[in-house]
């Protein structure tokens, strides 16, 4: 089908070429996404802010947040970004399976958190302190469980990638999805720092 | 087993209901069997449903736009009359009926006509203004615009199936709440914003990056068309102005189905947050909406005045500013979240900021014309007519800063709003759909019937919203579906006739059409540039090929296509052709945004398993493509040649198919 001969020249896009610029466009894409998800985070955070000054019916939150948990749930979400980041530099590297396996602490990581939180989110529930108790609750479940709900795509996303890893090896279409999830994870752990000093911190304190 | 979903969700209980659930019904099917008789169905899945080419995402668009003006007009036409006959008496509405129908009108020209609209005219006209061969991501335009439909298609099922929201364009709680609006009207609105916001929101993140990574070798930002840059400014308040909304509309989801307390009265709610919330996407989506008009009024004038655009840069420099003016407003609105902000800032404070831009563009505009050669085809006449209008409705704004007297909610507003959004977002998109539609399909529009489109249109305006302006001053509220003022009948029944005349404006438009396709090979354009135009749209053929530019051509400077016509470059037959990478169709687009209307219509009616469906269908519609990494189709550079060969030698036989 390809005409050699008269598709040489300096406008021509390679295949190659094509590709290339296709994934940085993805990649550059990507943040901007991220930056809308961000504002998301942003307005979920000032709507939470405006709410946790009008608890009105519901028990105040101090009661209600448990130290231990929280902090571990933090450490699983470092750890996780830890992993993470292993597997990046063992991708750069080439290392398909050393890519997988990091990937695969990164998911263990990752859905010992969403569990701790779905745990979180029932216990809160069972003792009468759901998400339709107050507007502060109202805030403080959708804060919290949207995070949930990205960290949850990012493991779908993450067992995906495991299976185009093993069957496709580190093609550059790989690779840089693997990339893109993982400007997704941080940027998720960051969001979550954000929830523990702004959210946890102040009714623990 | 089929949720709140009964038999009396069919529109028995109204004569008028039932005829419009009718005419929606018939309409469907009436496509439909014209489809199956012409036995195109295949053509139109094979070569529009699953085309991933820009210009026709872009014709789609438009022709979604155009439909629901039919239907937004409508229900203004509905609203007009009502108020001209409801003095002392109950109208032909009743009350109920009357709230849903200023809903749906103001939510379907907002979301599914001014926003789709100009993102039509994006998508058919930037890459080829920048360059380009295609957006950088065409699949996700698709899925754009599916969505877009899919939230268009959920308010035209409300008109059969259940009724739609009564709580206003905007939803404000605590009426909005599921304590007073127990039905699934704002199910039907909360679900189709979000559809339709998540497309835009892509729509955004799309050109903004084609703009961004995929001009032509040597074009510079400051060479950039100045549609091209309205569209970038555009582009970056969709991406940060839509999330807005998206939340915004989720919390009241969650209000109304999780019985949540964002917005209640009383348990910790704050109907202030809401308010807000809107804001922060309403206020910049005034700008959304008008800067491309502002884009295209500039190609128009340049063009028709035949003459470089006087004062380019401060051109750039206030579509700039208008940009940066809005993110101001938002992040007003963001920071003051919660606290009542005055949302009638734009029409106080932010105006006479905003006003320094608009009436620096005015003045270039002007001297542009004034040094060149007016030709008063119809684009330029609704560049006039805007004009005209919006320096008159501007300063009627500066009066609502001012004036001492509270029109405030008051018919004021509506026709001050109006005349925000008619001449100045509408008619621009009206002059862009007849200055492009040759670029589109290789022929002109014809100018008679347009003329008297444009008239009627303008004189429509006039009468419909003048007297509003007046009936503000005398304290007419909005929203009135019935009063006991008879000093006010007059006034509506002179607004009445304006909208009649609207009318004949738009079956002006649909003549203007249909007389066009009919007198196709008389119109056609075979230089495929009918206007002498100056910008790079205009060096492709017309209807372009779907790769747009055989050869990416090198610009350093703007006008580029004028100046290539100068230096006699611009008839130069490339001497070499390439092979052409372009994307292959895909109808997953089509069933995201099937799914997702099932998804969203299962949602409002609360079809728990239906909505599973959905929710699995969409998974497996972004699953399948996710992976998919070669969906390029490589044009031989033969093809290439023998397609714009023929282009050069015979160019009337590439413009004589328009369909
Ligand atoms: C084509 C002719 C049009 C006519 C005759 C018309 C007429 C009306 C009428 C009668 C109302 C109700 C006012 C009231 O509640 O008292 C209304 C509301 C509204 N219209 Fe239009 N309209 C037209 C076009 C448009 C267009 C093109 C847009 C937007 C792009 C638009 C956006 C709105 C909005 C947002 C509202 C709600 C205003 C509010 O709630 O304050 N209209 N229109
Ligand atoms: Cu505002």
């Amino acid at each position: 089908m390809t005409d050699a001969v008269i598709s040489s020249g300096h406008d021509d896009e390679t295949a190659a070429e094509a590709a290339e610029r296709a994934l940085d466009e993805k990649t550059f894409g990507f943040w901007i996404y991220l930056m809308s998800d961000a504002i998301i985070f942003a307005l979920l955070f000032a709507t939470f802010v405006v709410m946790s000054h009008n608890p009105a019916a519901g028990s105040a939150s101090h009661t209600l947040f448990r130290l231990p948990d929280t902090f571990a749930k933090t450490i699983l979400l470092l750890a996780s970004s830890t992993t993470l980041g292993c597997s990046t530099a063992a991708t750069a590297t080439g290392q398909r399976w050393r890519t997988l396996a990091w990937l695969g602490a990164t998911f263990l990581f990752g859905l010992g958190f969403v569990t701790m939180e779905i745990s979180e989110f029932y216990g809160m529930a069972v003792a009468g302190a759901g998400p339709w108790r107050s507007g502060f609750l109202s805030a403080f479940f959708t804060l919290v469980g949207t995070h949930a709900i990205h960290v949850s795509i990012g493991l779908v996303w993450i067992v995906l990638s495991g299976c185009e890893v093993t069957s496709r090896g580190l093609n550059p279409f790989v690779v840089s999805r693997l990339y893109r999830l993982g400007l997704f994870w941080h940027f998720l752990v960051i969001v979550w720092i954000g929830i523990f000093s702004f959210v946890y911190l102040p009714e623990i304190l | 087993m089929l949720g709140k979903l009964t038999i009396d969700a069919l529109p028995f209980y109204s004569g008028i209901a039932m005829a419009g659930a009718l005419v929606v019904v018939s309409g469907v099917l009436g496509v439909a069997a014209l489809v199956t008789w012409l036995g195109r169905w295949r053509y139109l899945w094979s070569e529009w449903l699953t085309s991933l080419d820009h210009k026709r995402i872009g014709i789609m668009y438009v022709t979604l736009a155009l439909v629901m003006l039919v239907r937004g007009f409508i229900d203004a036409m509905m609203m007009r009359t009502q108020q001209a006959v409801a003095l002392d008496s109950d109208g032909y509405l009743p009350p109920g009926h009357f709230d849903q129908i200023f809903t749906s009108h103001a939510t379907i020209m907002v979301f599914f006509v001014a926003i789709p609209f100009l993102t039509g005219l994006f998508n058919v006209v930037v890459p080829q203004q920048i360059g380009a061969r295609r957006l950088a991501f065409p699949f996700m335009n698709s899925v754009s615009l599916w969505l877009t439909a899919a939230g268009a298609a959920l308010v035209m099922s409300s008109l059969v199936i259940g009724k739609f929201s009564t709580a206003g364009w905007n939803a404000y709680p605590p009426y909005s709440e599921a304590q007073f609006s127990p039905d699934v009207g704002v199910d039907y609105w909360i679900w189709a914003i979000l559809v339709s916001a998540v497309g835009s929101m892509l729509t955004g993140i799309n050109f903004l990056v084609t703009i961004v990574k995929r001009r032509a070798p040597g074009m510079r930002l400051m060479m950039m068309p100045l549609f091209t840059w309205a569209t970038l400014c555009t582009s970056i308040l969709m991406v940060f102005a839509f999330p807005a909304l998206i939340v915004a509309a989720s919390l009241l989801g969650l209000d109304r189905y999780l019985g949540m307390h964002f917005f209640t009265d009383g348990d910790g709610g704050n109907v202030m947050n809401y308010v807000s919330l809107f804001w922060i996407w309403g206020h910049p989506d005034v700008y959304i909406l008008i800067l491309p008009a502002f884009g295209i009024y500039s190609e128009v004038v340049a063009t028709f005045s035949g003459r470089r655009l006087f004062g380019y840069e401060s051109l750039i420099y206030s579509t700039a500013a208008i940009t940066a003016l809005s993110l101001v407003v938002w992040l007003h609105h963001f920071l003051t979240m919660g606290s009542g902000a005055d949302v009638n800032a734009f029409f106080g404070q932010a105006a006479p900021l905003i006003a320094i831009p608009t009436v620096v563009t005015i003045f270039d505009w002007l001297f542009t014309m004034y040094r060149g050669r007016v030709q008063f085809t119809v684009p330029m006449l609704f560049t006039l007519g805007f004009i005209v209008t919006f320096v008159v409705g501007g300063m009627t704004g500066a009066l609502l800063a001012v004036v001492p007297v509270d029109i405030h909610d008051t018919t004021f507003l509506v026709a001050h709003f109006h005349n925000l959004l008619i001449p100045g977002a509408l008619f621009g998109y009206f002059a862009g759909y007849q200055y492009w539609f040759p670029k589109a399909f290789g022929f002109r529009l014809e100018e008679k019937w347009g003329r008297r489109a444009f008239w009627a249109w303008i004189v429509g305006f006039c009468l419909a919203f003048i007297p509003l302006y007046i009936l503000g001053f005398m304290g007419m509220p909005q929203h009135l579906n019935r009063y006991y003022t008879p000093g006010w009948q007059p006034y509506l029944i002179v607004a009445e006739c304006g909208a009649f005349f609207i009318l004949c404006g738009i079956i002006f438009l649909a003549v203007q059409l249909a007389t066009s396709i009919r007198d196709r090979a008389a119109l056609a354009v075979p230089t495929g540039d009918p206007w002498d135009a100056r910008t790079l749209e205009w060096a492709t053929a017309s209807p372009p090929a779907t790769y747009n530019f055989a050869v990416v051509p090198h610009v350093n400077g703007i006008d580029s296509w004028w100046t290539m016509k100068q230096a006699g470059t611009a008839a130069r037959k490339p001497g070499q052709f390439h092979d052409i990478l372009m994307p292959d169709n895909s109808g997953t687009g089509v069933v995201l945004g099937a799914m997702s209307f099932v998804f969203a219509f299962a949602m409002i009616w609360q079809i728990w398993w239906l909505a599973a469906v959905g929710a699995l269908g969409i998974f497996a519609a972004l699953l399948s493509q996710t992976f998919r990494d070669h969906a390029e189709h490589r044009i031989p550079a033969s093809e290439v040649e023998a397609i714009e060969s023929r282009r050069i030698l015979a160019p009337a036989l590439v413009s004589g198919a328009p369909t």
